[in-house]
């Protein structure tokens, strides 16, 4: 890319303490991004900070530390809002991660749903956006229909269209898919969704740390996504979803925190977000994710945008150039983003990750939690690689010397 | 520290990847379903998807000839492919001692390699110094237990975490 200022990776990666550890007496080379990013420092001291110098419960004490950890608290969902365009902050939910945020919208959307009734999936999704939607169609007799891949394995409008019908009440589809790349056009198919009624959900567990998410360009009425994907802490996730229709939902969880006056029959609901909020919350990965936020707000998004692409583009170009290496998802680097999935040979993932384990690099090997998507694209798994702001060239470098390497082990001269 | 433990007795790729295992992964042996199958079961690691299908053709208590199919890594499929001919010949009760054995050997440091006469089998016993392979070399050897529970009318009592189903052949 050429638009913005590259990054300053040598100053980032000195922010990160991990990327200085060795593994196998060799430096690690950490290109498991999409499972989780690691933390930086700063990252790290907020959540010792916070257990250091303002413990407490949040929303009812009325002790000073109470009220530091609140103020900590609620400013990091101030922080979530401005991060994705989001009209008020409560409009922001915390829940422990996206997998979560999504099943909280399966159970108070599901709830409303007749048999017959369409939910839209995308062939692409990760367990996380298909388990909750099966478990719906299971209380209430709605069906699940899938937008396919089309022959360059995206989801296109033309596909979305396909899906979509006046019998469609929910679509929830990945922005980013965690095995091929690829970015859905999310904004045409919301305005598919609404011209037949239906609700419009993303999970932006892959792109909200990629590329800059928008909730208004999305034009969804709910996104879901996970801070420990973006340099925050595990144990957060968020829900953003329109205020009208959050304050319409019924509570997904009862206890504490989400209510507003409890009698031995019945309860009102606390306001938004709270009610969606119950029990003592993740309050210190919380307040350590607005650190993240920081982060990322500093380096800038669309710097990070920018650096994925670049890096990915080149990790495509090189790992291309390997005989024998199949690459998932979109034929141009362009239409995807920090992820490749791959087979090398006939040499099975899990013996390329355990070979490339042992000089040090770390990436997926599996079904990357997509089973249905293994089938569709006829394989039993791949490997993966996936990219972030630390990462650099010589990273990939390594990454196809030990494919040569594994090539080697598995009998396969040295090419390339 | 794992750093420590590795310097003084430190792993290597070539523990994992013996010559053995890797000619079996080229060359299975036995690949493919028996006609004559007295029984058979099947089972897969959901974490990896490695998947085993067995065959085993007994006569007068012996197993006359073992096959396997499916699909998975190097050390799953090599397993198998070992064990279809190691078990040939073998009484149930022989193969259910050594499925027992490699199992013992895949799983429990105290293992003596020398207390027992392997085989080529031995060959399998670096993939315990690779904690996340371990259920890669177990699979096969679960599967068969399966199978031969279900020539005896036995249950098996198995608390891995690999889901194995016995199918009557």
């Amino acid at each position: 890319m050429t638009t913005a200022t590259p990054l300053d990776i040598a100053a980032i990666r000195e922010q990160f303490p991990i990327l200085s550890r060795e593994v196998h007496g060799r430096p690690l080379v950490y290109l498991d991004n999409a499972a989780t990013t690691q933390k930086p420092q700063s990252v790290i001291d907020a959540l010792a900070g916070y257990y250091s110098t303002m413990n407490a419960n949040i929303h009812r004490g009325l002790h000073t530390l109470a009220e530091e950890a609140t103020t900590a608290y609620e400013d990091v969902r101030k922080q979530v809002a401005a991060f994705i365009g989001a009209p008020s902050h409560r409009e922001i939910v915390f829940t422990r991660n996206t997998t979560e945020s999504l099943n909280l919208l399966a159970y108070t959307l599901g709830a409303r749903l007749r048999p017959g009734d369409e939910i839209v999936l995308t062939a692409a999704e990760h367990h996380s956006n298909l388990v909750p939607w099966q478990l719906v169609t299971q209380r209430t007799g709605a069906v699940l229909r899938f937008v396919e891949l089309n022959d360059d394995q995206q989801i296109d409008v033309d596909t979305a269209r396909a899906a979509i019908n006046a019998n469609t009440r929910i679509v929830s589809i990945v922005h980013m898919s965690n095995v091929l790349g690829s970015i859905a056009p999310v904004a045409e198919i919301a305005e598919m969704a609404r011209s037949v009624g239906a609700t419009m959900i993303v999970d932006a567990a892959q792109s909200a740390p990629h590329i800059p998410v928008d909730v208004n360009d999305l034009g969804a009425d709910y996104v879901a996504f996970s801070a420990h994907k973006m340099l925050g802490p595990t144990g957060v996730g968020v829900l953003w979803g329109r205020r009208e229709l959050l304050a319409d939902l019924d509570p997904f969880l009862g206890g504490g925190e989400m209510i507003s006056v409890v009698t031995r029959e019945e309860s009102s609901w606390a306001a938004l977000p709270h009610k969606f909020e119950a029990g003592t919350p993740n309050i210190a990965d919380v307040i350590a994710f607005g650190a993240a936020l920081s982060f990322l707000n500093e380096v800038g998004m669309d710097k990070v945008a920018a650096h994925d692409a670049e890096l990915t583009h080149y990790a495509v170009e090189r790992l291309s150039r390997l005989e024998g290496l199949d690459i998932y998802g979109p034929a141009d680097p362009a239409d995807r983003s920090a992820v490749i999935a791959f087979n090398y040979r006939d040499i099975h993932s899990h013996d390329i990750a355990t070979i490339l384990d042992r000089s040090g690099i770390a990436v997926r090997a599996g079904h990357h939690c997509a089973q249905p998507l293994m089938r569709t694209l006829g394989v039993p798994a791949t490997a993966r690689a996936s990219f972030y702001l630390y990462n650099e060239r010589s990273e990939v470098d390594a990454l196809v010397d030990g494919l040569l390497e594994a090539g080697e082990r598995f009998g396969f001269e040295r090419g390339a | 520290m794992a750093g420590n433990r590795e310097a003084q007795n430190p792993v290597d790729l070539d523990d994992l990847y013996r010559d053995v295992i890797l000619d079996h992964y080229r060359s299975p042996r036995n690949r493919g379903a028996r006609d004559d199958a007295s029984v058979s079961a099947e089972g897969f690691n959901p974490s990896c998807g490695d998947e085993i299908q067995l065959s085993v053709a007994i006569i007068n208590g012996e197993l006359s000839g073992l096959g396997f199919g499916g699909s998975g890594c190097s050390i799953s499929q090599s397993s198998a492919s070992m064990m279809t001919e190691a078990m040939t010949g073998r009484s149930i009760e022989s193969a259910r001692e050594m499925s027992q054995h490699i199992q013992q050997m895949l799983t429990d440091d105290e293992f003596d390699l020398d207390s027992v006469d392997l085989g080529d089998l031995e060959a399998l016993s670096g993939v315990a110094r690779f904690p996340v392979r371990i259920k890669c070399g177990l699979l096969a050897w679960k599967v068969l237990d399966q199978a031969l529970a279900n020539a005896t009318g036995e249950s098996v009592t198995d608390d891995s975490d690999i889901p194995t189903r016995v199918t009557s052949g």
